[in-house]
């Protein structure tokens, strides 16, 4: 209870700080409506007009949450119109690019813990992939995904595992590599062999590093999947709905979806974060 | 019978650095007989963990000739010659103590009921019964340094190689700690190989102490100890205990002098 007060004030201050914004920014369009109609405003009418425009520079933190309220609980879910039908497209994505990030990161640290050769030759590139702007290379697998004939999920999915796979990746080789050399002596005075090593030692090892990158991991690949849902001009999907919305200014539809998109990529980390307590608890590594 | 376990002939080994070769050990010769119990004092850099290391074949001599039960030493650490037991306990910390000390029999490939067996025998060995099944940190370090001892002698090696085993733990806990190994040792029958840079350690626990000097590592004396096998902990007060740890002590000063 004690930590209600202090998440209560921060809160408080973001919406204070925001209204206010709302206010300044959103003024000027009152102020030119009523300059072309010729007449005066009075400074509570601006106040009260620019919390309620159709399409404000910034929507009032009200207007958000009724935006978010309408798609999620004011529409079947099946609709085009319901946050959670969109939501449900890029969750979709996201997870299944989890999946393959995940696999693919993990396939790939154990490849060069295990192989000086590997460690060389993968490492420089995986980093090197990082660098280049997801924005850049998304329109690119989808075209390049589209000639030969894959389309719907697995293109969005493929650049949500590119941006989920690093994380997990440097992770892992940090995990996989976490042991002493104590430990690794002990395991070799019984002559164990290197699967042996892996299944008993290395991987039980990495399992807190595996959790930390997954939480970041996930939420790239949640990233990545909205990022791929731009390009391609989809109808569904968050992505799709910040890009509609902004081909209208549409700004609440805008602000809505992202804080769909927000709240999706918290409770994803949060799931995954119960996953870590649950595991960690039962390998006994929580006190 | 005087069988010989460890069989050391003019045994060096030379680390190649940066900064050019380094004599860990140089003409190297001890026989250790089964049932004894030997020290290796001395202090940093006298190679006395290089050469413990080196019977456990986690390091190869680069001269001469080694032998632990007639076999060389990678031969025999695959026929699990020895327990280890390292400075620090290196539990697993998502291990039980149970499941840590089960680790070396699943690896060896034991069957499920013989692991049950032995775990509750060498738990029970070092006082640990009823801890099975609390985790590495639930234990103080001492108890956690006997889990670590019932590990080593879970799949029941002839042999046991102790490095510096009791080396973070305060001097209280270090006192039964050796006590408790006394008596582990006369029940056991085991041949041990012991670690230490504490004089009083290595002369309470000894049938051999191994005086070892540095620059390069090499053995200066070898002191036969006259105290009986039956030792209580008070037996560090007679005249014989400290004449000896006398001689220890002269023997690491006269080692000490030639770099100096």
């Amino acid at each position: 209870m004690r930590a209600l007060l202090p998440i209560l004030t921060v809160l408080g201050a973001i919406l204070v700080i925001w209204y206010g914004a709302a206010v300044a920014l959103n003024s000027r369009w009152t102020h030119d409506q009523a300059a072309r109609e010729g007449r005066e405003v009075a400074f509570a009418a601006v106040v009260s007009d620019t919390m309620m425009q159709d399409r404000p520079v910034l929507p009032a933190p009200h207007q958000v949450a009724a935006g978010l309220w309408q798609g999620v609980a004011g529409q079947s879910i099946t609709s085009k119109r319901s946050l959670v039908y969109h939501g449900w497209i890029t969750l979709s994505a996201t997870m299944l690019g989890f999946a393959l990030g995940t696999g693919a990161g993990i396939f790939l640290a154990v490849g060069i813990v295990h192989s000086r050769a590997m460690d060389l030759s993968v490492m420089p590139w995986a980093i090197a992939s990082q660098t280049i702007p997801i924005l850049a290379i998304a329109p690119m697998v989808i075209v390049v995904l589209a000639s030969i004939g894959v389309t719907g999920i697995l293109p969005k999915a493929v650049i949500a595992a590119y941006l989920s796979f690093f994380p997990v990746l440097v992770g892992m080789v940090k995990g996989l590599r976490a042991p002493d050399q104590m430990q690794i002596d002990l395991l070799r005075t019984y002559s164990t062999s290197n699967s042996g090593s892996f299944w008993k030692l290395r991987l039980p090892s990495s399992m807190p590093y595996l959790f930390t990158s997954l939480k970041v991991g996930i939420a790239a690949s949640l990233v990545g999947a909205i990022v791929a849902e731009l390009p391609a001009g989809a109808t569904s999907g968050l992505g799709a709905r910040l890009l509609s919305g902004s081909y209208y200014g549409q700004t609440v539809q805008i602000w809505s979806a992202l804080f769909a998109a927000a709240v999706l990529a918290a409770g994803l980390v949060m799931v995954i974060g119960l996953i870590e307590r649950i595991t960690l608890r039962r390998m006994g590594m929580v006190r | 019978m005087v069988t010989p376990v460890i069989e050391a002939r003019d045994v060096g080994l030379t680390f190649q650095t940066g900064d050019g070769p380094v004599h860990a050990l140089k003409g190297v010769d001890l026989t250790i007989n089964r049932g004894d119990f030997v020290s290796f004092i001395g202090p940093s850099g006298c190679g006395k963990t290089t050469f413990l290391r080196a019977i456990a074949a986690l390091e190869t001599p680069t001269e001469g000739h080694l032998s632990v039960n007639g076999m060389d030493p990678d031969a025999a650490r695959r026929a699990r010659a020895y327990g280890y037991v390292f400075q620090a306990a290196g539990l697993y910390p998502w291990r039980t103590i149970a499941g840590n000390v089960k680790l070396p029999l699943e690896i060896m490939g034991f069957s499920k009921a013989e692991q049950e067996e032995r775990v509750r025998k060498v738990l029970s060995l070092v006082d640990l019964e009823g801890f099975g099944k609390k985790f590495p940190w639930q234990l103080s370090g001492g108890m956690q340094q006997r889990a670590s001892i019932a590990r080593a002698l879970a799949f029941d090696a002839d042999i046991l190689l102790m490095d510096e085993p009791f080396g973070a733990l305060d001097e209280i806990v270090r006192d039964r700690l050796n006590e408790e190994l006394l008596k582990l040792w006369a029940r056991t029958e085991k041949t041990i190989g012991f670690v230490t840079h504490s004089i009083p350690e290595a002369v309470y626990l000894s049938t051999r102490i191994v005086v070892m000097s540095p620059r390069p590592g090499r053995i200066t004396d070898v002191i036969e100890s006259p105290l009986p096998r039956e030792r209580p902990l008070d037996i560090r007060d007679s005249a014989e205990f400290l004449e000896i740890a006398h001689r220890v002590r002269e023997g690491l000063r006269a080692g000490h002098a030639y770099d100096e």
